[in-house]
């Protein structure tokens, strides 16, 4: 393949709901988001994955990395890099705040046109914070290209179609799409590659504008050196991004409550592994029906 | 009259299970908005199949059929519903939060500019007062889904930009049928105004699709294990008294992210919902996404070794002890008194 593909990767830092553990909570029922780890989406990295491996057989493609978040989701993008991705935006603003997923993904496909021209876009299927799997679909939408969602595997990439097997419910399906397309990888898709100690090495500087604004003289010196330390940022002017349909002004859904869930107790019984009071409640049941 | 629209899934013959499900709960908020329950069936060889949904109380189907739509396609099915929507302007559109629902939907919402809320648990009807331009809003729909971490419910509600659109997982609604008689009216789309040869840019060239193996949802008895369960290897005590008592093996997403338990048996907000008449939770510590999923069944035990797991407020009954010394005691006990 002579064309240099270019590949856009959309990957989000979420805080780690998988460990919310009991410090987690305030007393008045809300998360501390603070206690929580951010990592890189789970499922973003099998995206990214997917878009590895479409460059590890076409070597002159071009990954970009793209997260929307605020400044320390600059952290994404670095890992990114060190997995073998060639550069990242990020995308921020204080304009962004209460975005919920069309105003998300309306900033999201104003970033991807201000990138220019595109064959593929890759995104995890969904963010664990959320578990909407809306933002993908809706970017497609805004952008005018087909999508792709379920995505596990790539079967093949010509120089200008892909094929990619979907993981379904009962089963697998497969799909060929022309370029451009926006793909949403699943979980069952391949584990991402670990970093690259290379990668690690060449970006480990790498920081946005805003990073180095708190950076030492001659880490300005590094970064003039060497351009590809440096991070873009992209705002809601850089992008060309009309405010109306951003943050809550942006956004049809509202949140009208938050309730914390109190459970109402039951009356439950009591018992402990003893073995005549395990045996007492088998017997119990067996004999009201509910088993045996 | 602004009515509610249930997209219906429809494969090899048969509408989706969650799309008549579905269509229960849209027939009852529809009696209570006092306006028609409507349902989008899209697809191939649609003949007779309003015999499936009349009966869940459907006043209008608008039947979208041509050969090119025998499976489904994210791009002709999104404008076809599209312009059904722009057509007859429901104020409510559901879903099933199934891999076509969660395909589909999100598009459709992006092109109307409306909102979308995913993997709703209930669904109501209510009013909304906001303060800052003293408006009150009527009749709006309560999408209500437990949020993000701990045991928190949020109640989300699109004011301004309609049509309501929510996925529903399914098993969450109860499917009920109305009148087996129920005959209500067939508006036919024609199909080839709408799409366009750019609709089929993307081409299906395989499916693999099989009945699925489990089936925890029609399960009376259910075993679940959580993260406490500690391995993969653990889980076959499950297994072993599951199959003793005729039950399945369900498991939390803990479990499932763990590797313990494939995602099929994950039960919660955002895998299966359950009724069984027997729930035994072992080693789950009940966070809302997942007693969302199981608070129904007729009866729960918990085996937990921590005392106060929330779980155990809901429980019928409590045992303290560790899993890899209750269950065995359960197998033991069951096999010694039965018969
Ligand atoms: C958007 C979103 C959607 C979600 N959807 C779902 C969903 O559909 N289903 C779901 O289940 N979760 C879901 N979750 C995750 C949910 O919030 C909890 O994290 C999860 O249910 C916890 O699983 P668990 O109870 O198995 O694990 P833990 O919370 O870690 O609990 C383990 C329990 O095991 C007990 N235990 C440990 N060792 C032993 C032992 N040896 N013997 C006995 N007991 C022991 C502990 O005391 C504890 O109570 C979702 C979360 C989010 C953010």
């Amino acid at each position: 393949m002579t064309k240099k593909l270019k590949i856009i990767v959309l990957a989000k830092q979420v805080p780690d709901t998988r460990n919310v553990g009991k410090d987690a909570m305030k007393a008045d029922g809300t998360v501390n988001r603070a206690v929580l780890p951010a990592i890189f989406n789970p499922e973003d990295l099998n995206a990214l994955e997917m878009a590895l491996r479409v460059k590890d057989k076409n070597p002159n493609a071009e990954i970009t990395v793209l997260t929307m978040g605020p400044g320390r989701a600059a952290e994404i993008i670095r890992e990114g890099l060190y997995r073998g991705a060639d550069r990242g935006f990020l995308l921020t603003d204080r304009k962004f705040a209460g975005s919920d997923t069309l105003a998300t993904s309306y900033a999201i496909s104003c970033a991807v046109k201000k990138l220019g021209e595109f064959d593929l876009i890759f995104g995890g299927r969904q963010a664990i914070d959320g578990d909407t799997a809306q933002v993908g679909p809706q970017a497609a939408e805004k952008l005018g290209i087909p999508q792709i969602t379920y995505a596990e595997e790539t079967l093949e990439v010509t120089n200008n179609s892909i094929t990619v097997k979907r993981r379904l419910e009962r089963g697998t399906e497969t799909v060929k799409a022309t370029f451009p397309v926006l793909i949403t990888v699943t979980g069952s898709a391949a584990d991402c590659r670990a970093r690259n100690a290379k990668f690690v090495m060449k970006y480990k500087h790498a920081r946005t504008i805003s990073e180095l604004a708190d950076a030492a003289e001659d880490y300005i010196a590094l970064k003039t050196k060497r351009p590809y330390l440096q991070i873009d940022e992209l705002s809601v002017a850089d992008v060309q991004a009309d405010d109306t349909f951003l943050g809550l002004s942006g956004s049809p859904t509202k949140v009208k409550a938050i309730e914390n869930v109190v459970f109402i107790a039951k009356d439950a019984k009591v018992l402990s592994n003893a073995n005549e009071e395990i045996e007492e409640l088998m017997k119990e049941l067996i004999a009201n029906h509910t088993i045996g | 009259m602004k009515n509610i629209l249930v997209y219906c899934e429809f494969e090899d013959g048969l509408i989706g299970d969650v799309s008549l499900e579905l269509l229960s709960k849209g027939r009852k908020l529809a009696n209570q908005l006092n306006c028609r329950l409507e349902a989008a069936i899209i697809g191939a060889n649609l003949k007779g199949v309003e015999k499936q949904v009349f009966p869940y109380g459907t006043d209008v189907i608008y039947m979208a059929e041509d050969a090119r739509l025998e499976h489904f396609l994210n791009l002709p099915h999104s404008a076809i519903l599209q312009h059904i929507i722009r057509e007859n302007n429901p104020q409510i559109v559901l879903f099933g939060a199934t891999s076509v629902g969660r395909d589909i939907a999100p598009r459709v919402a992006s092109a109307l500019r409306c909102g979308l809320t995913a993997d709703c648990t209930s669904l109501e009807i209510g009013d909304h007062y906001e303060k800052k331009s003293d408006t009150t809003y009527k009749d709006l729909l309560y999408q209500i889904r437990p949020a993000f971490g701990g045991n928190i419910v949020a109640t989300i509600i699109n004011p301004e930009m309609h049509p309501q659109m929510a996925t529903v997982r399914e098993g969450v609604m109860k499917k009920e049928i109305v009148d087996a008689n129920f005959k209500g009216k067939i508006v036919k789309v024609e199909t080839e105004k709408i799409l366009n040869d750019t609709d089929f840019v993307v081409k299906i060239i395989e499916r693999h699709l099989e009945k699925s193996k489990v089936n925890i949802k029609n399960s009376g008895i259910i075993i679940a294990g959580g993260y406490g369960v500690g391995s993969k290897e653990n889980f076959n005590l499950l297994f072993e008294l599951a199959a003793l008592l005729g039950g399945e093996v369900g498991g939390s997403r803990a479990a499932v992210d763990a590797g313990y338990i494939e995602h099929e048996r994950q039960i919660g907000q955002t895998g299966v919902t359950v009724r069984p008449k027997l729930y035994i939770a072992c080693g789950i510590s009940g966070a809302i996404q997942h007693t969302a999923g199981m608070n129904e069944s007729a009866m729960i035990i918990s085996i937990n070794n921590d005392p106060h797991a929330p779980i155990n407020q809901i429980a019928d009954y409590v045992i303290n002890g560790e899993i890899a010394d209750v269950v065995p005691k359960m197998i033991k006990f069951y096999k010694k008194n039965s018969k």
